[in-house]
């Protein structure tokens, strides 16, 4: 017997080698890696790498290209967590709501969701050029003067959280039909018996409360999703004009990557992981509560 | 048809043709000749149709048939090692006991939070060192150790019976065989799920590519647009387009077909960090 469990011990390790080695290579080590490049002045390319202390931190809450890419990120984040959520449960009630055309309905709206964002980034820059698109088209055929969408410093923001709202509203609608199929039917009888039979009554006493739990997961899953917005922006406006459109992942990217800023671009990741954080924190707290009612 | 099931279908389709005009535009765009295209024109069907010529220039002028080979091997390539490396992993922490099992599932879990994007700067400052920067490798080797995949698979295999695999056992199997020939079998569906999400993140990826790409001939379909976009500088709208609804066409092509577990496999994206 002791024969089989020492057998069944080392296959056991022989199973999760391959992946351990791997995440210890791949995730472990770059994480401390990260941390430790965070206090130096390495630049690549540069032979002899120096402490720096604090001194990357310190320049990043000077930075006015860094508090200009937060804000930015910040602002975008909470234009298109609450829109494409609230649009997302829009369309889901009104597509469960009943069966005619409901896979047409659904497959359609999270068709933006699979596809390519790079190159429905590029679509959408076509179709929001000043001259060519027919966006602008539309605008001057109703007579308004036609508006640089991309190029104007005050537009461009909005412009790329609607596309972000665009492009997210179909994730949050499925995963909050997800939570819509976990309420069960007997609570609409027992609110119908209790006098609630107007759509608005059921939605009010039984489908918000029961789905609350579900929206906060989706809220945060969307903030967390936008708050990483990186592929419009390095596709259609390199953070111009301006750094109007400046956001904190193309930061990274271009003083690690470009600029090849090391020490730099470490600091402003352990930034960023930090914030990553705390709000998966708060995810896994409200998927915890959400298994709960399931 | 009473007034509220009217009210739901006109708010429904409004929001479709919203939502679906870029696709259209795409399309449309992709066989309007040039001269049309500069015309400025705000509808989405052609009057003459182009589509020949701008497919077919796209193709013979741009080595975009290479760019999605590349999409393609290098999804396949991560694929394949993220189930050849998660499945064992996901078996032994869910059916096996073993002392450092709980420091490994702990090691998942914080992989569950740490996106590529964190990692990025040491893992190309490693491939630099090691001069791998620009191969196929680099596109691949950074992602098949999926924490996600472990977990998933975790969850799953936990969820068929001990008694199922005793007696297995029992049968004088050993536990790479009852891996390979009881839980597998069971593992389709889960896997599929899984799949459809790792494919569809690394075909659309733009971030790594972007950094441990430099020659043109290793583009990913995401680089390949740019290049073809920042080299032409707006004079070829028309091929343009084309080359956007052949990289976005295979996974729309297969959501069509297998929409349910599409949503399924992207929903499970999710749970990720």
């Amino acid at each position: 017997m002791r024969g089989r469990r020492a057998r069944e011990r080392r296959k056991a390790w022989l199973l999760v080698a391959p992946l351990s080695i791997g995440l210890v290579l791949f995730l472990v080590l770059p994480c401390l890696g990260v941390v430790a490049m965070a206090f130096s002045d390495w630049h690549l390319g540069q032979e002899n790498i120096g402490f720096a202390g604090l001194d990357n931190f310190s320049e990043l809450a000077n930075d006015a290209v860094f508090r200009r890419s937060a804000l930015n990120t910040i602002i975008y984040a909470l234009s298109v967590t609450p829109l494409s959520v609230l649009l997302g449960l829009m369309l889901a009630l009104l597509i469960e709501s009943s069966t005619l055309g409901r896979a047409f309905f659904r497959s359609a709206f999270f068709l933006p969701v699979i596809s390519t964002t790079v190159a429905m980034a590029i679509v959408w820059e076509f179709l929001l050029h000043p001259s060519l698109g027919p966006v602008n088209a539309l605008i001057a055929a109703l007579g308004l003067p036609r508006q640089g969408f991309l190029n104007d410093a005050a537009l461009v923001l909005p412009t790329l959280a609607g596309i972000g709202i665009w492009e997210n509203t179909g994730y949050n609608m499925v995963l909050v039909m997800a939570g819509l199929k976990a309420i069960p039917q007997d609570l609409y009888d027992a609110a119908a018996v209790d006098g609630a039979h107007r759509p608005w009554e059921r939605f009010w006493t039984v489908t918000l409360p029961l789905l609350g739990p579900t929206l906060v997961f989706v809220v945060v899953i969307s903030f967390l999703r936008s708050f990483r917005v990186f592929e419009t922006v390095a596709a259609i406006t390199q953070g111009g004009p301006r750094r109007a459109s400046e956001v904190i992942l193309f930061t990274i990217y271009q003083e690690g990557f470009v600029f090849f800023r090391i020490g730099y671009a470490s600091a402003l990741t352990v930034a960023f992981v930090v914030v990553l954080f705390a709000l998966t924190l708060v995810k896994f707290r409200f998927l915890d509560r959400r298994v709960h009612y399931g | 048809m009473n007034c509220r099931a009217i009210l739901r279908l006109a708010l429904l389709i409004g929001l479709v043709v919203l939502f679906l005009a870029p696709y259209a535009y795409m399309l449309g765009f992709s066989v309007k000749p040039a001269s049309e295209i500069f015309g400025g024109s705000l509808s989405p069907l052609p009057t003459s149709f182009a589509g020949f010529a701008n497919y077919v220039g796209v193709i013979q002028r741009r080595p975009l048939l290479l760019h999605l080979a590349n999409g393609a091997v290098v999804c396949a390539g991560i694929l394949f090692f993220q189930l050849l490396f998660a499945l064992p992993c996901a078996y032994a922490l869910a059916k096996l006991r073993f002392a450092g099992r709980e420091a490994v599932f702990g090691l998942v879990l914080f992989g569950l939070l740490i996106p590529i994007q964190v990692t990025a700067l040491p893992i190309y400052a490693g491939f630099a060192g090691l001069r791998l920067l620009d191969t196929y490798g680099a596109l691949i080797v950074p992602f098949v150790s999926s924490a996600f995949a472990v977990f998933l698979f975790r969850q799953f295999f936990r969820s068929i019976p001990d008694e199922m695999i005793d007696a297995a056992r029992l049968d004088g199997l050993g536990e790479i065989s009852i891996l390979v020939r009881v839980v597998l079998p069971l593992t389709l569906p889960a896997a599929t799920a899984f799949g459809i999400f790792s494919v569809v993140s690394h075909w659309n990826d733009l971030f790594w590519p972007l950094i441990v790409v430099r020659s043109p001939e290793l583009n990913t379909p995401p680089l390949g647009l740019l290049a073809f976009r920042s080299a032409e500088a707006g004079d070829r709208y028309g091929e343009l387009m084309a080359a956007t609804v052949l990289v976005t066409a295979p996974l729309i092509l297969v959501f069509l077909v297998a929409q349910r577990r599409f949503v399924e496999g992207i929903s499970l994206g999710a749970l990720k960090g």
